[in-house]
């Protein structure tokens, strides 16, 4: 692993909280994942690849803005891995980057439709932009 | 002043590679009343024995230290040697260097400098030390099995089979156990009953063998060769020897809303009833909280019917007390219930059923008379999903289950999956599992038979949610080889649950005294050495109590556990430990603490007259039976007085090497 | 009785049946719901990392300015935003030393609130035979199904409000109030959620299958606590639909106090 990596990972663990290395590889959060279909990485493969350290994989794909946060896989998991936080650390390193807002301000308003409650305005606010 | 002689082993590298072992011996020679010290490579070899028998000859020693590995692996070896080169056995102490020092430590000179401390606190020790002699004990040459399944019945059988008396005690009316609840057996599928019942028939006609069913172990004391134990044998309301098992009580019995608890609870029993046709002993027994008669004095039609003349409704609790010699735990398992995992669904959905229901779903002798049927609407199931480590191999704190791998579930799964196929060939079978384990003869062929021969479906991954809608159950779940979120539309979930020792494993070991893990499994007095053997003497380990087992190891198991109580009643005494409690007359005050924290009831108070300097009146003091004693030492710490002192480990022996390690 | 209460932003616009008929409904039931006096947007979703401590202090001072150590929240995410956020000040110090140098408060907060849904209140301190015996317009012969959602539920241990897996708690309620509870299986999944926005058919798979399985189990109409629910099960619903209103727009009808549409 070069240094750059290293870092990532390393961010990524410390933030996240989650320990890859307890998971045995069952794929239950995968089989609960409701955005399985919308997702190119799927949560078990999120814990594998950081683990390895493909954490800039993870970042540069849309599959962080697919997660829900429903807490289903953190839920079930055996092992107490909780991917779903994972998912949350990568997307957050993500938007943290200067101009690496996945949408700002202006996006969202303009795609809202005229009856979306205000929760869900701020939480694209929260998951899309810093 | 006494000679002691101090011998540093090297044990290869794993005491001299982060021990400077020459240094050891070399800073030894310098302490008070050492006159010889020195360090070779493996004291417990021939060689390095011979050199502490010729240095005890050449130096007069009156005692040795031998600094070398834990006590549990060589201290009976150094003893002997001592003992056979003129030397009390007791005057040996052994200062492990090993488990306590090389192995924990990396740093040579950190190791080396503790090695030398724990090495003077055992020669501090040794100049306590007093000769001791050891006694012995009788042997009482009947053994107590706990437990009447396979496990139980085998350890029995061999036992028997030596010559030795040997008392089932089983807690159900029938011994048989969980392998008689079972099918067939993996990996020759051949009909459970069918290699069962010829054991149980043997046990039930074998002179030797005393069966105490409906029955539990309330209470233990003693020791090894001498256990003395309380049984309850509950009420049946049915005289044992008058039933001749025909039946009749059961049909006409009219109250029918017993759970039939061989059946896995899935159908109902009359209150009087025989739980299977080939119970043992075939006698019928009466459920008291289904019995219309016990519960509202009315009724008596199962009386009125037997033409034994068996039932009694009066019968009462009966409490047997025996001696044995050795007590053989095998008390079995039950699988856990699966419904606080409850993304199955297993609560709300009669057809989500575990494994062990499946086998009475498929047994001739089951609520469907072996025809698979779903337990909701009776249809034939042509989509069959199974689920495996359901409860196991999970994270301690996330409380979804067991740590450990239950060992059993894959190839009962893999059975299960090709009996279906092959009975049924029009029904559809899929697996999820995370790893398929199968190490046993001819486990993993077997696994490849269901896959290659009968086309199971195996799919590598975990399900999600089992949800139902209409009369199908959506088994969500991935397949990590396909890389993909499967849905598969079931008519029947099978649950590989994790399992875990019966209930009745916890106080049982607490009334033994011997231990056990975090899961309630026994632990053997050693891992790899003496796998069928309790740390507590006398107590042997038979089957699944022990740890997850499948039949042909738990045969094993149990045949070597017999092999055990054969050895131990074949002797007529025992050598008894003298390390044994001893109170001072003089300095008891009589408080009874030292009673109250005896594990052994080996404590008792009398009055007695007292003299000494100045004291001559009788006084309550506290008397230990030598032979009851097991020298655990719980007495002497809760002794007020300081009157209760432990002999080979007296406080003053203590306090002399906790000096040395800490001034 | 008198509680502190959080209304969060969405009660205040989109979804205001569901503040208003609380209020109405427990004062109904003698329990008046004291709004806090300033309080802050509770930031929709729980940010999961440690490093978040901003994004967090919103809950905070709710936390610490409720009163009587009891807070009520109403909305699915407040709930949980506020909910979480409460179990992190107790177990990260971290957070703990860095969200109180942030706010400076003159009495720091002691971490004591607790935190209680309008459904817990109502099972916990009312009880649900009382409030059965409150009803005066039973709603017999209704056939009702609870969309949980996620936020009330997972994570099970922090939450603590119901079974994760098989809630049963609206069920209790709706057959309080004199209906039948209908249960199906995917009450407790996600309706999509936030994704919604971006892709739509994210939350038409998630809403379709729900409301197929509720269709398929009986249920008329189904009831919610949470707003983002109520606008995906009726907005991106594409095959089986269904009538869905906030749990105490049902409350309020059964008492006989229902707000004006």
């Amino acid at each position: 692993m070069n240094n750059r990596v290293k870092t990532l990972t390393e961010t990524a663990l410390l933030i996240s909280g989650v320990n890859p290395k307890k998971c045995m590889k069952c794929g239950k959060c995968s089989g609960t994942c409701p955005s399985y279909d919308k997702m190119e990485y799927h949560p078990h493969q999120f814990v594998s690849m950081v683990e390895k350290g493909q954490i800039e994989k993870l970042m540069n794909s849309a599959s962080i803005y697919y997660c829900l946060s429903c807490m289903a896989c953190v839920e079930r998991c055996p092992r107490g891995v909780e991917p779903g936080k994972l998912v949350e650390a990568v997307r957050l390193m993500k938007i943290r980057q200067q101009d690496a807002n996945h949408k700002n301000g202006n996006d969202i308003a303009r795609i809202a439709d005229e009856n979306v409650p205000q929760q869900l305005l701020m939480a694209a606010m929260r998951k899309y932009r810093k | 002043m006494q000679k002691i002689g101090v011998f540093v082993c090297w044990c290869g590298s794993n005491i001299a590679g982060t021990v400077d072992v020459e240094a050891v011996a070399e800073a030894l020679k310098s302490v008070p009343g050492v006159v010889y010290s020195v360090s070779y490579q493996y004291m417990c070899s021939a060689a390095g024995q011979k050199l502490i028998t010729d240095a005890i000859n050449e130096y007069k020693l009156d005692g040795i230290v031998v600094a070398s590995c834990s006590p549990r692996m060589h201290e009976n070896t150094f003893r002997k040697t001592a003992e056979a080169a003129g030397l009390n056995p007791y005057m040996v102490e052994i200062a492990n260097i090993r488990e306590q020092c090389s192995w924990i430590h990396k740093d040579k000179e950190e190791g080396t400098k503790k090695a030398i401390v724990l090495a003077k606190a055992a020669v501090a020790k040794l100049k306590n030390d007093k000769p001791l002699k050891a006694g012995t004990s009788q042997v009482t040459k009947r053994a107590l099995v706990i437990g009447g399944g396979i496990a139980g019945i085998q350890t029995a059988l061999d036992v028997a089979d030596a010559g030795y008396e040997v008392d089932i005690v089983e807690q159900r009316p029938t011994i048989g156990g969980r392998m008689a609840q079972l099918d067939k057996t993996f990996p020759t599928l051949d009909c459970s009953a069918c290699i069962l019942t010829p054991k149980m028939v043997e046990a039930s006609q074998n002179e030797k063998i005393n069966i105490i069913s409906y029955a539990k172990v309330e209470k233990v004391s003693g020791f090894v060769g001498s256990f003395k134990a309380t049984i309850r044998k509950k009420a049946r309301f049915v005289d044992e020897t008058k039933c001749t098992g025909c039946s009749l009580c059961m049909q006409k019995c009219p109250s029918k809303k017993g759970k039939d608890e061989f059946n896995m609870n899935m159908n109902n029993r009359p209150a009087i009833y025989i739980p299977f046709a080939q119970a043992i002993p075939n006698v019928a027994v009466i459920d008291p909280e289904q019995c219309i008669k016990l519960k509202t004095g009315k009724c008596g039609l199962c009386e009125k019917v037997c033409a034994a003349g068996a039932i009694n409704y009066k019968m009462e609790d009966e409490l047997i007390e025996r001696e044995y010699g050795a007590i053989v735990v095998a008390t079995g398992f039950k699988p856990i219930d699966p419904s606080p995992l409850n993304e199955y669904g297993y609560a709300e959905n009669a057809d989500v059923v575990t494994s062990l229901e499946l086998e009475r779903l498929m047994n001739a002798a089951g609520p469907t008379k072996g025809t698979l049927l779903r337990p909701s609407d009776g249809k034939h199931p042509h989509e069959i999903v199974f689920i495996q480590c359901v409860g196991s191999r999970c994270d301690e704190n996330t409380e979804r289950g067991k740590p450990y791998c239950s060992k059993i579930c894959c190839m009962y799964t893999a059975k299960h999956a090709m009996l279906i196929r092959d009975k049924y060939p029009d029904t559809n079978v899929h697996v999820f599992y995370i790893d398929v384990r199968t190490p046993g003869k001819n486990f993993d062929e077997f696994y490849r038979r269901a896959v290659e021969q009968y086309g199971v479906d195996y799919i590598k991954g975990m399900v999600g949610k089992v949800a139902k809608e209409g009369d199908k159950l959506m088994v969500r779940g991935s397949d990590l080889i396909n890389n993909q979120q499967v849905e598969i539309a079931a008519d029947l979930v099978v649950l590989a649950t994790a399992i875990e020792p019966d209930p009745s494993a916890r106080s049982i070991g607490t009334m033994l005294t011997a231990s056990m893990d975090t899961n309630d499994f026994f632990t053997e007095a050693h891992a790899k050495l003496r796998p069928v053997e309790s740390p507590t003497a006398g107590i042997f380990l038979s089957g699944v109590a022990q740890g997850p087992k499948d039949v042909p190891e738990t045969v094993a198991q149990a045949s070597a556990a017999a092999s055990k109580v054969i050895g131990l009643l074949a002797k007529d005494h025992l050598v008894t430990n003298p390390c044994v409690a001893e109170s001072n007359e003089l300095m008891c005050n009589g408080c009874s603490q030292c009673e109250k924290v005896c594990p052994y009831g080996a404590i008792t108070y009398i009055e007695k007259e007292v003299r000494g300097p100045g004291v001559r009146e009788v006084r309550r003091i506290a008397q230990v039976n030598p032979a009851v004693c097991q020298g655990c030492g719980a007495c002497t710490v809760a002794c007020p007085s300081g009157a209760m002192d432990l002999k080979g480990f007296s406080n003053k022996q203590i306090m002399a090497e906790v000096d040395q390690i800490c001034l | 009785m008198i509680y502190s209460y959080y209304p969060g932003c969405t009660l205040k616009d989109r979804a205001k049946q569901l503040d208003l008929n609380a209020r109405t409904a427990l004062k109904a039931m003698g329990i008046e719901l004291k709004e806090l006096d300033a309080w802050q947007c509770c930031g929709a979703v729980y940010p999961q990392t440690s490093d978040e401590i901003a994004s967090r202090l919103s809950a905070v001072r709710a936390l610490s300015d409720a009163e009587n150590g009891k807070l009520i929240t109403l909305c699915s995410a407040c709930h949980h935003v506020i909910k979480r956020t409460n179990y992190d000040w107790l177990k990260d110090e971290n957070f703990r030393t860095k969200a109180t140098n942030y706010l400076k408060p003159e009495v720091p907060y002691d971490g004591s609130t607790q935190v209680i849904h309008v459904l817990e209140l109502i099972r916990d301190e009312i009880g649900f035979e009382n409030l059965k015996k409150m009803v005066v317009n039973p709603l017999t012969g209704r056939k009702i199904g609870a969309f949980y959602g996620c936020m009330v539920l997972r994570p099970g241990k922090t939450l603590a409000f119901d079974d994760p897996e098989n809630p049963t708690i609206i069920e209790q309620f709706i057959e309080a109030l004199g209906a039948t509870a209908v249960t199906y299986p995917y009450r407790n999944e996600c309706c999509g959620a936030y994704v919604a926005l971006e892709d739509k058919s994210a939350a038409e798979t998630q809403v379709d299958r729900a409301l197929n399985s509720a269709v398929k189990a009986g249920c008329e109409e189904l009831i919610t606590a949470c707003p983002l629910c109520l606008y995906n099960l009726v907005h991106n619903a594409t095959a089986n639909k269904l009538p869905v209103k906030y749990f105490t727009e049902l409350l309020a009808e059964a008492l006989g106090v229902k707000e004006g549409e």
